[in-house]
């Protein structure tokens, strides 16, 4: 599904690289541990999280993730979205919680990647 | 052989925030260099991976990357507390991190196991009270 239908399922809103909302993903993931994103986590576009710290991002990156959202309404600080946008990562936040931001790109179509 | 390019890293112990700056620099030279998006994929997670223990376990530290045609070398290495039983830290799930590491996202004991999947080679030397090093080398 494309980025923006994301924003459109869990009435997010879009922090950072607007100009990516038509890009296409296939699959997500939600975790609160970054370890555990490093070492299950396999060909996942989006990441779904309650964590906010600039660790974040970093993980995001370094999995070639193009997407975050922040569940819960955490707000990302100016440092962390400055980031996002230099490594080209969509950043939203949405008011759901992590279960049901989760079940709702589930049921939509959204997988991870086992 | 083709030529090596060396990069050199300060890694800071005392700011979490910017831990992980040296593993993107390497990402990106990778990308710039042509390198396949998989090979530059696993050297981020790897070196990423000690570079967050290096902060979190050692108080920082240093990394040296070796870049060449055929592999990815990289050591990372600190003056920290060094690890007592080596085998134990390499298991599964074996983590000494504190709450505090843990409410910042990691410390589930995965990172050394996680090392080793995306290398071709990983050696960990470390003495209690000295200091560790970690060299990994990624085949391209
Ligand atoms: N650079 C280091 N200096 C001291 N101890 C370390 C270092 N790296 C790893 N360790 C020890 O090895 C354990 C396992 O490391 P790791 O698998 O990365 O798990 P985690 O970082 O999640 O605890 C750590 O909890 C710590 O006790
Ligand atoms: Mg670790």
């Amino acid at each position: 599904m494309k980025i923006s239908e994301i924003q459109k399922l869990l009435n997010a809103e879009v922090l950072t690289c607007k100009e990516n909302l038509d890009n296409d993903v296939k699959s997500a993931c939600g975790s609160d541990m970054m370890s555990d994103v490093l070492a299950y986590v396999k060909d996942q576009a989006v990441l779904l999280t309650g964590l906010v710290n600039m660790q974040v991002i970093r993980t995001a990156e370094m999995m070639d993730m193009v997407c975050v959202v922040f569940v819960r309404n955490k707000v990302p600080t100016d440092e962390i979205l400055a980031l996002a946008e230099s490594k080209n990562i969509v950043v939203m936040k949405t008011g759901e919680r992590m279960f049901d931001a989760c079940g709702i790109l589930y049921s939509s179509g959204l997988r991870q990647v086992k | 052989m083709g030529e090596i390019l060396k990069l050199h890293f300060d890694v800071d112990g005392d700011d979490f925030t910017s831990a992980g700056e040296a593993s993107a620099e390497v990402k990106k030279k990778l990308r710039l260099l042509g390198y396949s998006p998989e090979t530059v994929r696993r050297v981020s997670i790897a070196m990423y991976e000690g570079e967050i223990n290096m902060v979190i376990h050692a108080g920082g530290g240093v990394a040296d990357v070796e870049i060449s045609e055929d592999c990815i070398k990289i050591v990372l290495e600190d003056h920290g507390p060094g690890i007592e039983n080596i085998e134990l830290a390499m298991s599964e799930g074996y983590s000494t991190a504190a709450d505090a590491v843990r409410s910042l996202g990691f410390g589930a004991g995965m990172g050394i196991p996680n090392m080793k999947r995306y290398t071709d080679s990983f050696n960990l030397e470390s003495t209690v009270g000295v200091g560790t090093k970690v060299t990994l080398v990624i085949n391209t």
